[in-house]
């Protein structure tokens, strides 16, 4: 069994460069907050995963937080950082960022939180 | 006299490793909705997966007698379709029994589950998987270790609930987590070398909660790498034999610990506590390598099998 796991792991080793950024996207980072408040309008929603994505399947809706949806542009990746979806923004009130992204290796993942503004 | 000895205590060996057998073949992961479940140690995972433990190493409290087991475990677990997958598993085990030498080699049985995704539930991250286990009699050291002479099937069904669906009120108690597992065994010899094979209902549950869902799900408390892919647990694991002369003997583990997981693979640690007289006394450990073959090799063996 030692032999197969040093296998393996040595496979792993030499795939994982390989693959790069090949894996479920997880959300590493969220400005504004998840769950935080702020206290003037932010410019943008911006979101970092752990992986980069496929802006074509990947998206942010907004809606206020009784659940009523806001009229956004598209959400469109950060030419500097595939792993990065920026939406432009926002009055003040209270907000449900609700999210979903398909990391360049087809995993799909998805997650939603809430944040204020002026609040 | 040595061999007789021996017999009997890996005879116990077997009672226990038998009726644990089901709670440690766990091996599936993955997402309902935004919900993450990782791939929990002692009971299984509600979640059919193209994953594998490599090893979990196991020390077991110390049995009854004195006896000290510690074993290796591997499983695999394969998607055939997206919603139908299989799990086999094995182990090797050192028994050392008080005053006499160890015996090493295969414990247990060779096991092979076929499982079902019947229920995945996004916005109530809810999961159901039903399935049937079979433990292969005649493929471990039956005399040395008390490996079964007998072949052990087993219908199976697990349940996982993710509390992300409760009120702002509750925003605390949203990474929590249940998962939990109930089957029985039907032993297909009711008895082996004069001991009964009794039949067994087993259940099992682990209590969850994700600082990663707290962290990027419900609220930024700070935590970064490797905090925030932290999941706190406590799992236990019972089985209560039913009939043949051991009717209401319950054996049952209770494992608090906690796992951490990657992109490409988990690592998750737990203490081990007897929850009864019949599981042993004292404490013991269980760690655990995993990996993601679906973010390892997502484009050849992480894949299902067969679309539909």
């Amino acid at each position: 069994m030692r032999r197969v796991l040093l296998q393996l792991l040595t496979a792993a080793a030499l795939n994982l460069p390989a693959l790069g950024a090949l894996a479920h996207a997880f959300l590493n980072q969220a400005m504004p907050p998840v769950g935080g408040a702020v206290p003037a309008s932010p410019k943008e929603i911006r979101l970092t995963f752990s992986e980069g994505i496929e802006p074509r399947f990947s998206g942010i809706e907004i809606a206020t937080g009784a659940g009523q949806a806001i009229a956004t542009g598209p959400a469109f990746p950060d030419p500097a950082d595939d792993k990065q979806l920026v939406l432009s923004l926002l009055a003040p009130g209270r907000y449900r960022v609700t999210w979903h992204v398909v990391s360049v290796d087809t995993h799909r993942t998805e997650g939603d939180y809430t944040f204020s503004v002026g609040q | 006299m040595l061999a007789a000895s021996s017999t009997g205590r890996a005879r116990f060996a077997l009672a226990t490793s038998l009726i644990l057998a089901h709670a440690s073949s766990a091996v599936a992961h993955g997402f309902a909705g935004d919900r993450f479940f990782p791939a929990t140690i002692l009971t299984p995972d509600p979640f059919v997966a193209d994953e594998m433990s490599l090893p979990t190493a196991i020390i077991n409290p110390p049995s009854p007698d004195g006896s000290r087991e510690i074993d290796l475990e591997a499983d695999l677990a394969k998607r055939i379709t997206p919603d139908l997958g299989l799990t086999l598993s094995h182990q090797w085990e050192r028994l050392k029994p008080p005053g006499m030498p160890a015996v090493t080699g295969l414990g247990g049985t060779l096991n092979a589950e076929l499982d079902y995704q019947f229920l995945l539930n996004a916005p109530h991250q809810a999961l159901g998987l039903i399935g049937i286990s079979t433990g292969f009699g005649h493929t471990g050291r039956v005399q040395a270790l008390g490996a079964p002479d007998f072949t052990t099937i087993s219908p199976v069904i697990d349940f996982g609930k993710g509390f992300g669906d409760l009120p702002e009120s509750m925003l605390w108690l949203r990474p929590l987590a249940i998962t939990g597992t109930f089957s029985f065994d039907f032993p297909t010899k009711t008895q082996s070398a004069g001991f009964p094979n009794p039949n067994s209902f087993n259940f099992g549950f682990s209590f969850q909660y994700s600082l990663e869902y707290l962290q990027h799900h419900v609220k930024d408390i700070g935590l970064s790498a490797p905090f925030d892919r932290l999941v706190p647990l406590v799992e236990v694991s019972f089985s209560t034999a039913v009939n043949r002369g051991f009717g209401g003997q319950t054996v049952g583990t209770i494992q608090p610990g906690v796992i951490w997981f990657g992109q490409y693979v988990q690592v998750g640690a737990e203490a081990i506590i007897p929850a009864s007289r019949l599981a042993g006394h004292g404490y013991g450990g269980v760690v655990q390598l995993h990996f993601y073959l679906d973010d390892i090799f997502p484009n050849s063996i992480g894949r299902p099998l067969f679309r539909y």
